[in-house]
């Protein structure tokens, strides 16, 4: 039977694939196709930025940006009579070469998919289709023929180290919950994705959410916990809705519940929506937060391995984690410990974001070069910019520059270079992008997201972000730079939890590879990305200028001067520096002054 | 019969009755706090005082509880909110390509500030960290709704869908 696979992510939808299903369906009827015709809605597929993606088996036809116009076309070309519709394919960058098959296109050929591997492919909200595709079979093998030390030993076999950020090693993990005393145990999924720039575990829960609730049951096992929870992020309302129906599915079928498999094991999962607080991605908080309380961290040790939920031992794993569990049962620890490097086994699941060509979610084997993800995976940097740097690890991670390229991606080669893997949040930044401005940014995150508990990250991150704002707006001195370094340190070794210890890292590696920007910024007034407003003016170009008022017209502050066919002129004290007029004007002949070429508009 | 000691008062409103019906949902559950705290607000559109107080009194704890809780959350919130809340990205894909100049947009064409919500209680007005949709960025949703790759005047536009 031919089937039709329509993404209903949360990409896709908002891209119109709602919109696109109904259609077909209502076209399938009236052609009197429905019947050998199967519409699937599938989950993400990752590759966000061309939905909403189509995909026709079998042939594996890759169809993108599809719109409900286009669908006609789909059903009397494609579905009737097997022809392709050109002007639906994806054309990869650069060659401009249009590609038919989903598997042949550079984006997915590059990558290896174990996490990712049914998201797209199956009905997230039908069990029949992860049942059809292996699904609980890692389940079935540990709860029938391993012990409870067996599946931790085939875990730590396996090399698996947390994907959530810090890299524990997951076995390691689980033995020490194993290992301690107590009658109620938890197993909880952190769900609480909150770096900005990484959706890959909004992708799984919507695309396989029945592979997290699998690694789950199978840790329950392990440690010997009945109860788990998941721990939802508040901004992901259709991750939740999946899972709700994930769990009520599993739990119709004996998956969940009272003697799972009939082998006597109980465990019952329940959701806990987020209500909106970064810090809660710590383990601590988030445990503190599921007990009803303000989501802050307390002092480690005692972890959750010996007092967690309600003082009980609990094992806490990301989302991520647990959907690597089942394909290790299932295939075995050695064999998933024959992917990746020495000491980094296993996938990664990044998420490719900012000035890049293909956006989306790139699952590689850990080892590979930054530059393969970026170039080969990623297509290069949009509009043929420069690269600049790639900033990993989300707000807790640091920027790297392109000399950095060729590193290996693995846990303790990015954590070296002064980033960590954090979560996977890749995100590309080309030449118009100002290093202190991210820095900045990021320092406005955690400041903002700081809990207040502790002193250095309550007291530092505000100061930290106090020296960064002014040296954006021109009013820096040279030593500011010590300062923030000193600061940095401090409140990087002092600091209560993870939050506060990995804040200063955007900080720490743009001072350490782009120290020059930080010094153009103080010495010369100066932003060589010309972004910080405060030392940009805006200045027309005359002879290039061809008076077509486009610019004038569209200003919002009325600061652009000048009659029709003659050169116009920016007011500096009227301009807002919003950047309309640049995106306006055709002759290229609007520009960004900084540092002493201001001087050309002083008088 | 047992009846519950805060129903002094004959339960009429529809909004309490549904609140009543939570409660009794979570009755005698561990960690109810939050989870109550959002079925109350899905029912009032905020979190009124008298709304907090008959919490505090229902699940037997201070009142100063229930308001830590709810002042450390940024999903909670105790003034009344527009028909449409737009939360707009401000996540770091939607950083480097543009997400400030939409919140400008935006705080422009409805005149109130992040976190603001229009005098005619239409429009709340919300940045949030990131909405995990970068592939689209910039990015924003208006209730439910993710709208992405937007610009200035798509941004426009869209506002004028909601009506």
């Amino acid at each position: 039977m031919r089937r039709v696979l329509i993404c209903a992510g949360t990409g896709c939808v908002a891209s119109g694939s709602r919109k696109v299903t109904a259609r077909l369906k209502e076209e399938l009827d009236r052609q009197g196709l429905a019947e050998q015709i199967k519409v699937v809605n599938t989950g993400c597929h990752g590759f966000c930025e061309q939905g909403p993606i189509v995909i026709v088996e079998p042939g594996d036809i890759f169809y993108c940006q599809v719109q409900e116009k286009d669908v006609p076309d789909i059903v009397a070309k494609t579905l009737a009579n097997g022809e392709v519709v050109d002007r639906l394919l994806f054309k990869e960058p650069g060659s401009g070469q249009a590609v038919t098959r989903y598997h042949d296109i550079h984006f997915y050929a590059k990558q290896q998919r174990l996490v990712l591997k049914n998201c797209g492919h199956i009905d997230p909200e039908n069990l029949d289709e992860y049942l059809a595709v292996e699904g609980y079979e890692g389940l079935k093998r540990a709860l029938t023929t391993m012990t409870r030390e067996q599946v931790i030993e085939e875990v730590k076999l396996s090399g698996l180290r947390g994907r959530g950020g810090a890299g524990f090693p997951t076995g390691v993990k689980w033995e020490f919950a194993y290992n301690s005393p107590g009658d109620k145990k938890y197993v909880v999924c952190n769900a609480d994705e909150g770096d900005p720039g990484a959706f890959m575990d909004r992708s799984i829960l919507e695309g396989d959410p029945h592979a997290v609730i699998e690694g789950m049951l199978i840790c329950g096992y392990a440690i010997g916990a009945d109860e788990g929870y998941i721990y939802v992020r508040a901004e992901y309302p259709l991750a939740t809705h999946r899972l709700r129906v994930a769990i009520a599915q599993a739990t119709d079928r004996g998956y969940l519940g009272e003697n799972i498999l009939g082998t006597g094991f109980n465990f019952k999962l329940k959701i806990k929506e987020g209500a909106g607080a970064f810090v809660c991605g710590e383990e601590t908080a988030l445990l503190t937060s599921i007990e009803g309380n303000r989501g802050m961290p307390r002092v480690r040790p005692p972890f959750p391995a010996v007092k967690g939920i309600w003082e009980k031992p609990t094992n806490i794993n990301n989302v991520e984690t647990f959907a690597n569990v089942p394909v290790i049962l299932r295939k075995g620890g050695s064999w998933y410990a024959s992917i990746g490097t020495e000491r980094s086994k296993g996938t990664k699941v990044f998420a490719l974001t900012g000035k890049i060509i293909n956006t989306g979610l790139a699952e590689v084997p850990m080892g590979i070069t930054m530059r393969e993800i970026i170039f080969d995976i990623g297509g290069g940097i949009q509009k043929g910019k420069e690269f600049k740097a790639v900033q990993i690890g989300g707000p807790s991670g640091g920027c790297l520059p392109k000399e950095l390229l060729d590193l290996p991606v693995d846990y303790d080669s990015l954590t070296q270079a002064g980033a960590m893997m954090g979560s996977g949040g890749l995100v590309v930044m080309d030449e118009t992008t100002c290093m202190v401005d991210v820095a900045r940014f990021f320092l406005n995150f955690t400041q903002k997201e700081s809990c207040g508990k502790c002193t250095p990250c309550r007291e530092g991150t505000k100061r930290m972000l106090e020296i960064l704002t002014r040296i954006t707006e021109g009013k820096g001195e040279m030593t500011d730079i010590e300062r923030l370094e000193r600061l940095a340190k401090v409140v990087k070794n002092t600091a209560l939890c993870g939050l506060g210890q990995t804040a200063p890292n955007p900080i720490l590696t743009t001072l350490r590879y782009f120290r020059d920007e930080y010094e153009a910024h103080i010495n010369e007034a100066s932003c060589p990305a010309r972004v910080c407003k405060e030392l940009i003016t805006y200045w027309i170009h005359q002879e290039k200028c061809n008076g077509c008022t486009r610019c004038a017209r569209s200003c919002a502050s009325s600061a652009i001067a000048g009659a029709a066919k003659q050169p116009h002129s920016i007011d500096p004290a009227k301009c807002s520096k919003c950047g309309v007029c640049i995106e306006k004007c055709r002759q290229g002949a609007i520009v960004k002054l900084t540092g002493k070429e201001r001087q050309l508009v002083k008088h | 019969m047992c009846q519950c000691c805060c129903s002094a008062e004959p339960v009429v409103d529809p909004k309490a009755q549904k609140l009543a019906g939570v409660f009794s949902k979570y009755r005698g559950e561990k960690g109810a706090l939050i989870p109550v705290l959002q079925a109350a607000q899905e029912i009032y559109g905020y979190l009124p005082k008298e709304v907090l107080e008959s919490i505090a009194r229902e699940l037997k704890m201070p009142l100063s509880k229930v308001y830590g809780v709810v002042t450390f959350y940024a999903q909670f919130h105790l003034k009344p909110r527009g028909r449409y809340v737009i939360r707009v990205c401000q996540g770091t894909a939607c950083h480097v390509r543009g997400a400030s100049q939409i919140m400008e947009a935006l705080q422009e064409k409805l005149a109130i500030k992040d976190g603001e919500t229009t005098t005619d209680l239409k429009f709340t007005l919300e940045s949030v960290a990131c909405l995990g949709a970068c592939g689209l960025a910039p990015v924003m949703m208006v209730n439910d709704e993710t709208h992405g790759r937007l610009t200035k005047d798509v941004v426009l536009k869209i506002l004028e869908q909601y009506e």
